[in-house]
């Protein structure tokens, strides 16, 4: 190790002021602090401090999503299998493989295109590289159809990133997660990519295969959003043997990741609990109203236990993954609960009111990330009226 | 009549080299210093020269906004150096002390048959008065104000902290006198806070005249800012609260009971780097040289006065703080770490179980002073609360600082803190936020907006 320090020590002369490539040293930083943490020490204050930074937040997160992304290489090659109706000849490792190739490019063009645009910014900044895409770099594939074409996820990967994030400041300063940024504009400019019956099961043939008869490429919850049923049983959606974005599917999976960020204390199990807890509130009210809609599909979707709610489409993934993003969620400890709630709760609500966007969960995070600040707010502002309190029953005491 | 504090939100730092219960043996330190930069916001004036002859008690500098209050020499002997950095800032005034400390007299009073007045003039004139600081702000009190109340706290959870039962053992006589002296500056109550996670040391539990507290739970349970805040908040601008350390009420009780200012103190000396930590009798401003004897070996270290969370760095010849009870030795973690953002675990603090130190919960740490990552903006939410048992929101707080909101800093509470009081949430920023630098920041400006 000391001799791979020595050798990154050589080039710091090239990149330090007045060094040659002086302008690039944001992006040798970078590296460097990715290789090694710094030497540096607490310099004010405190003169000890806690193991843990954001590089270390960021890849425990980035940890806690692999099971939800090996599954979801897996749940590729098994639909694509499963429509051609060969899933019962190919092993477990076929379809890893067959999905590996569909979302690994995604992946890489997803890291690839997000970190250049962020390097860029941070050496027109002349700032320190930020962590923060390292998650939102994984959680862009994982929350995308495995058809989307790459120049689509990259046009949505350049959005989100500038203007879901760079505008504001950078990391910890955008108001919208930027994930979701991506996946809602590729949602409005390409619809045709992203919802349907056609987009969740990669189906392209090879010489002498086809698609089986009576093949339905739709998910479970387009299934409930259109028709009031679907094939699919609650185990298989607990599991995940359903057709979905890539890593949405299995609830197993992510609750595992969920077990990680909790465990850990990075993700808030606040904004989880209560995200579970609005989701069953708001299901919980469609099931008892379920008679009263306008059509039979509706009367179907509404009916459909609250419970099952949750394992359908994104709304797991969304709830632990994306609802957790600190900067975008609220901050205050009693603001989390009220925000997370919500998201469960307006998660519901759209995606049975408005069947043409099924995937409530994305709407309603991002429409509570706006009104995090407010939420915020309004805690904050009940801290302060508490506090003068306290003057008015001193007084009255004297 | 006791009532029992008990909070839940804090962490006790396991840190190795906890001072045992022993009064070690040290040569006496030869030069000693008062620092004018442990005081916030004041600007000194010279007393005396370089050269000149001193005695214990006698004045050294003088504060310019208040010509009244003065710092007196601990020991006797010759003015050797008036240290001074950039724009010759004043550091330090420090004296060679004589063999024998010879102490400027002055009258042996009860301080029960005095008024406040002469109090206040005894304390200012003998250079008893700096222990006394006042809250908001954390500066030294000023003869003018009345407080509502004052406390003492009387526990020390902080890592390292000289343990307050142990300092003032068998001095119970000097502490009522002490009390009995605070008393006459307040219309209002003096609180004593004790421990109540063990019994409280006599010297406390029999005193006169106070209203004591018993309080439980890990750090910040010890820091008198949180006291204040449960039992006598300062609510408005314009309330104030006096605070001192029971060592300190001592030494004020010895200027009355024996008519000198003998500001002896019993210091905790410790750390991963000590080899024998233990406690030793010395006198405020002590040279740390003659501790470090045959005691640290290890040349790649950071010397503090103080406790690691809140003291100050000082050189290895540097001097005992005003306020401090504490020298604390720690490693320099000035290494680079191989992908250390990954690695499971080592010789890390942390609250967040990604740190694999939590398997090992009893395991005391050999910390250094490696920032183990580099400074970011905000981005974790929640965590500063867990180690924050204030009703304040600390990085609104911080926040508000930042874009230099004044009145949104007084809404959300500045007055009632001081750096002690957000130390751990600096150690356990994921973003590395300089806290107790900033929160100053923002005490200073409030001081000079709002007075």
């Amino acid at each position: 190790m000391k001799f791979l320090q020595k050798t990154i020590e050589k080039f710091d002369p090239l990149f330090e002021k007045g060094g040659k490539y002086e302008k690039l040293y944001p992006l040798f930083d970078g590296f460097k602090t990715f290789a090694f943490v710094p030497e540096h020490t607490a310099h004010t204050g405190a003169h000890i401090r806690d193991g843990i930074d954001l590089k270390r937040t960021m890849i425990t997160v980035v940890l806690a999503l692999v099971p939800a992304l090996i599954f979801g290489m897996w749940n590729v090659g098994y639909q694509h299998y499963l429509a051609l109706g060969l899933a019962g000849e190919m092993s477990f490792i076929d379809n890893i493989l067959f999905g590996a190739v569909k979302v690994l490019p995604m992946v890489v063009v997803s890291y690839g295109v997000g970190l250049a645009i962020e390097f860029g910014f941070c050496i027109y900044k002349g700032h320190q590289i930020n962590e923060g895409y390292l998650v939102t770099g994984m959680l862009i594939p994982l929350i995308m159809p495995v058809d989307l074409p790459l120049w689509m996820l990259a046009v949505s990967v350049i959005f989100a990133v500038i203007i879901g994030k760079e505008v504001f400041g950078g990391t910890g300063m955008n108001i919208l997660n930027p994930a979701l940024t991506a996946r809602v504009f590729a949602f409005f400019a390409y619809p045709t990519y992203m919802s349907g019956d056609k987009v969740w099961i990669n189906t392209a043939t090879k010489e002498g295969q086809s698609v089986v008869d009576g093949f339905s490429g739709a998910t479970a919850l387009g299934d409930l959003a259109n028709a009031g049923t679907t094939q699919y049983s609650a185990m298989d959606m607990f599991m995940g043997f359903i057709p979905g974005s890539v890593g949405e599917t299995s609830t197993l999976m992510i609750l595992i990741g969920a077990f990680i960020l909790i465990l850990t204390g990075i993700g808030s199990w606040k904004i989880m609990f209560a995200g579970v807890l609005g989701a069953l509130a708001m299901g919980g009210i469609f099931n008892v109203f379920a008679e009263y809609a306008i059509s039979p599909e509706q009367q179907a979707f509404m009916a459909v236990p609250a419970w099952q709610q949750l394992i359908l489409g994104g709304f797991a993934f969304g709830v632990v993954f994306m609802s957790t993003d600190p900067v975008s969620a609220a901050q205050t400890e009693r603001g989390k609960w009220i925000y997370g709630f919500l998201v469960g709760f307006f998660a519901i609500m759209i995606r049975v009111f408005n069947p043409a966007y099924p995937e409530g969960i994305m709407l309603a995070i991002l429409l509570m990330n706006v009104f995090a600040p407010l939420i915020d707010h309004y805690v904050v502002q009940a801290n302060i009226k508490r506090r003068m309190k306290r003057a008015q029953v001193q007084t009255a005491n004297a | 009549m006791s009532k029992d504090l008990k909070i839940t939100k804090g962490v006790n730092i396991p840190i190795k080299g906890k001072a045992e219960q022993l009064i070690g043996n040290a040569d006496n330190a030869k030069v000693y210093a008062i620092k004018p930069t442990d005081f916030p916001g004041l600007f000194p004036k010279l007393h005396v020269r370089e050269g000149d002859e001193v005695k214990a008690g006698d004045p050294l500098i003088y504060s310019k906004d208040d010509d009244r209050i003065q710092w007196t020499s601990p020991v006797s002997g010759e003015v050797i150096e008036i240290q001074r950095g950039d724009k010759r800032k004043m550091l330090a005034v420090k004296i060679l002390a004589d063999k024998e400390i010879s102490y400027r007299a002055f009258p042996v009073e009860d301080p029960n048959s005095l008024d406040r007045e002469a109090v206040v003039k005894r304390l200012i004139e003998s250079g008893c008065w700096p222990f006394l600081r006042q809250r908001p702000y954390g500066t030294v009190a000023s003869p003018d104000d009345t407080p509502k109340s004052i406390f003492i706290s009387c526990v020390n959870t902080a890592p390292l902290g000289a343990d307050q039962d142990f300092v003032v053992h068998g001095q119970a006589k000097l502490f009522q006198t002490g009390i009995d002296a605070i008393r006459k500056l307040t219309d209002g109550k003096v609180h004593l806070t004790v421990t109540g996670m063990s019994t409280p040391s006599e010297v406390y539990a029999k005193t006169k005249g106070v209203e004591i507290h018993k309080i439980h739970g890990p750090h910040p349970a010890g820091n008198v800012g949180y006291h204040i805040h449960k039992i006598d908040p300062i609510v408005r601008n314009g309330e104030i609260v006096w605070t001192l350390n029971p060592q300190d009420v001592i030494i004020i009780g010895r200027l009355f009971a024996e008519g000198k200012f003998d500001a002896t103190r019993i210091i905790a000396f410790g750390g991963p780097e000590v080899k024998n930590p233990r406690y030793y009798r010395g006198l405020l401003g002590m040279q740390i040289t003659p501790l470090l004897k045959d005691q640290v070996e290890n040349e790649n270290v950071r010397y503090i006065s103080g406790n690691p969370l809140t003291g100050s760095r000082i050189d290895k010849d540097g001097f005992l703080g005003y306020y401090d009870q504490e020298f604390s030795v720690l490693e320099e973690g000035n290494q680079p770490e191989f992908f250390g953002w990954i690695k499971p675990g080592g010789n890390k603090f942390s609250i967040s179980r990604s740190v694999f130190t939590w398997v090992f919960p009893k395991k005391e740490l050999s910390l250094d002073t490696n920032m183990h990552g580099e400074e970011r903006a905000f981005v974790v939410t929640g965590e500063y609360e867990k180690v924050f048992p204030f009703d304040i929101f600390p990085v609104q707080l911080l926040k508000s600082i930042m874009i230099e909101d004044v009145e949104q800093m007084e809404k959300l509470g500045i007055y009632e803190l001081v750096e002690e009081d957000m130390a751990l949430c600096e150690v356990v920023c994921t973003s590395k936020i300089p806290v107790q630098e900033t929160l100053r920041q923002g005490l200073d400006l409030a001081k000079q907006e709002l007075g």
